[in-house]
């Protein structure tokens, strides 16, 4: 993992309002074998303040990569494009110790696997305390704080915690030391990546339930990375829906599930598995997501969408609205019809 | 034909643990991971098995396709006592098929998906097919949706989608009563996982099959199944047709499960 270098900026598209973050058209591409692979192809989205925005979308589509930028932890190799507006600066531009600076105090991320974030040679409660001590608290002070975060995280009896070790903790118990770890140092902006895929059903829930309580008392604005439609629409006002690196709709979440503007976010919605409706299988979308290395020409989609023709196989849609708020990536979008 | 095809009885299944730190040998203690199942499953009916991880989902599975010696209890498919495999007759041994959770892993990225099928062949002579063998192999990958090109490619190059076909076809080649499905559907992505669960409601059809559907996604489980069993540290502590459990669940741990399943609200 290093910072990664800007180049040229990519076109910007003008869905981005005021937000606390703004992304926009970020390009992220990787080295590969046969040249640079653009995984993240102009993405552009906000995140106003204390608002929790969704980023969904299947395996391979760029979440992580998208997230991985914010925080600035790509890949070895990696080079970006477009802009990331932090409270008047692009960070994408800083330079490398304001991004460390940024990195924990003012964004902070959980991610999916905590054994892995977590150092397992240490106590977790050591993790917690670290940027609290670098800021130079009193050990008394660092210890009182660190049971407190413990506490909020819902770490049962946190005093008597304070020795154990990551192996210790059960997966629930690791992800909420990760959220405690990650509310350390005070941000206003904490990306989740699949914070509770890993995770039971009623463990995931109480862990949703936690993200929301944090996210609403602190104001905290959130980016909830996953692939389940199923948790973003639980605690996301916002979703931008990814497909193959880009941008295929975005808007609140109530207006995207309910008239869904693009196929995409339509298939999506359609083939999730409900325990009350028994209608996934009805009408399951051809063929498998795109990848980056093999994005098809035009819209990226048209090989598995049951309105392409062939405007879609050559031009790609830009990213337009169709109603405030509400945008999709597109050419047909006034032709879904309605849900009945 | 019996009234059941598939007849799980008292099942107990127990591992050894060890119980000290790593560093200190000897130690262990018995760990019952399955602990008195019994559960049926009809002639054409599919049967989905929830429960949270650690529940015993797949030491039932493992057990009833025999890849576990049971402590006690028995497993009757089709009225016939299943020993385990290796001294289990051939015949039973091809009745029962299992299609694991990661496609990848479960196939060898190496062999061509001809070489593959032709394998399951070669291990249950009786259900090779008689004539044209490059005939049954297209009207095969026909059967799982796959375009019959897919049968000169190696596993490696397929996606996840198409290995779980090649999963599926593979189970299929050797004429089965009963698919054991654990996890089938879990690693794939929701669109995929529509697809692939559509073909198992199809094939279920065509092929008269019946299904042990393991999952610990409820939505997933609920638009294959007939009837649900839900575990819990090693026990079965509610069945019933799957309207009912979902709908209407008795056991209080049921109650939690379905109560944290997240749904999507798209009502305006
Ligand atoms: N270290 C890496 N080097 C090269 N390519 C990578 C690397 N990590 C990811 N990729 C590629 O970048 C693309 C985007 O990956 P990313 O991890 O952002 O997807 P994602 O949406 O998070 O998917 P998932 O749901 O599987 O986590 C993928 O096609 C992936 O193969
Ligand atoms: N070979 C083994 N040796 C020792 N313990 C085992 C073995 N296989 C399973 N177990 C233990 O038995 C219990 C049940 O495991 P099993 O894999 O059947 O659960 P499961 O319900 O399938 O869980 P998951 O949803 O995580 O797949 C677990 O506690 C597991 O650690
Ligand atoms: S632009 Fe064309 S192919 Fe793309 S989603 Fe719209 S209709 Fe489908
Ligand atoms: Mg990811
Ligand atoms: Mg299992």
């Amino acid at each position: 993992m290093n910072e990664a270098r800007a180049v040229a900026p990519a076109p910007v598209d003008a869905g981005a309002t005021a937000g606390l973050l703004e992304v926009a058209g970020l390009v992220v591409d990787l080295p590969g074998s046969r040249g640079a692979i653009r995984v993240v192809d102009g993405v552009s989205f906000d995140i106003p303040p204390a608002t929790t925005v969704g980023l969904i979308g299947e395996s391979g589509s760029g979440k992580t990569m998208t997230a991985n930028a914010i925080i600035g932890l790509l890949p070895e190799g990696a080079t970006t494009g477009g802009a990331l507006r932090w409270r008047g600066e692009d960070l994408l531009r800083v330079d490398r110790r304001r991004r460390r600076r940024v990195r924990g105090r003012e964004i902070a991320m959980i991610f999916q696997d905590p054994l892995a974030a977590l150092n397992p040679t240490q106590t977790i409660a050591r993790q917690v305390g670290e940027i609290l001590r670098r800021d130079g608290l009193a050990r008394d002070q660092v210890r009182r704080r660190v049971v407190d975060l413990l506490d909020r995280a819902g770490i049962p009896e946190p005093p008597r915690r304070l020795n154990n070790y990551p192996h210790e903790f059960s997966g629930g118990m690791r992800q909420r030391a990760m959220i405690a770890l990650a509310l350390a140092g005070n941000p206003a902006l904490l990306l989740a990546d699949e914070p509770t895929t890993a995770l039971d059903v009623t463990v995931q829930a109480r862990i949703l339930r936690l993200l929301g309580t944090i996210q609403e008392s602190d104001g905290l604005a959130m980016l909830l990375v996953s692939h389940d439609l199923r948790v973003v629409a639980h605690v996301a006002h916002q979703v931008v829906v990814m497909y193959a690196g880009r941008v295929a709709e975005r808007g609140p979440t109530a207006t995207v599930l309910r008239r869904p503007a693009h196929p995409y976010t339509r298939a999506l919605v359609d083939s999730v598995p409900a325990i009350r409706t028994r209608t996934a299988l009805a009408h399951p979308l051809p063929g498998t997501p795109a990848t980056p290395v093999n994005r098809p020409a035009g819209c990226a989609f048209h090989p598995r969408c049951p309105l392409a023709r062939d405007r879609c196989r050559t031009e790609q849609p830009a990213v337009r609205s169709v109603a405030p708020d509400h945008w999709t990536a597109c050419h047909f979008a006034e032709e879904m019809a309605d849900r009945v | 034909m019996s009234e059941t095809l598939l007849e799980v009885r008292d099942l107990r299944v127990s591992f050894g643990r060890r119980t000290g730190p790593p560093w200190r040998r000897g130690a262990t203690r018995e760990f019952v991971a399955v602990d008195g199942v019994s559960l049926d499953v009809g002639p054409d009916e599919t049967v989905g098995l929830v429960g949270e991880s650690g529940s015993g989902k797949t030491t039932v599975a493992r057990a009833v396709v025999g890849l576990v010696r049971p402590d006690a209890g028995t497993v009757t498919v089709d009225g016939h006592r299943l020993g385990p495999v290796g001294r289990r007759p051939a015949a039973l041994q091809r009745a029962v098929q299992m299609v694991f959770q990661d496609p990848r892993s479960s196939l060898n990225p190496r062999m061509t998906v001809a070489a593959i099928v032709d394998e399951a062949w070669r291990t249950h002579p009786v259900s090779a097919p008689a004539g044209d063998r490059t005939a049954a192999l297209h009207r095969l990958l026909d059967d799982v949706g796959l375009d019959t090109s897919v049968a000169r490619q190696h596993a490696g190059e397929l996606s996840g989608g198409q290995c779980q076909r090649v999963s599926i076809a593979r189970a299929l080649a050797v004429k089965p009563r009963l698919l054991v499905c654990d996890e089938a559907v879990s690693a794939l992505d929701v669109s995929v996982q529509a697809q692939i669960l559509r073909l198992l409601v199809d094939l279920r059809v065509r092929h008269r099959l019946s299904m042990l559907f393991i999952s610990h996604d409820l939505g997933v489980v609920h638009q294959i199944a007939d009837r649900i069993a839900v575990m819990r540290g090693g026990v079965l502590v509610e069945q019933g047709p799957a309207g009912d459990v979902l709908g209407a669940p008795r056991h209080e741990y049921t109650q939690a499960l379905v109560g944290a399943a997240l749904e999507l609200n798209t009502e305006s």
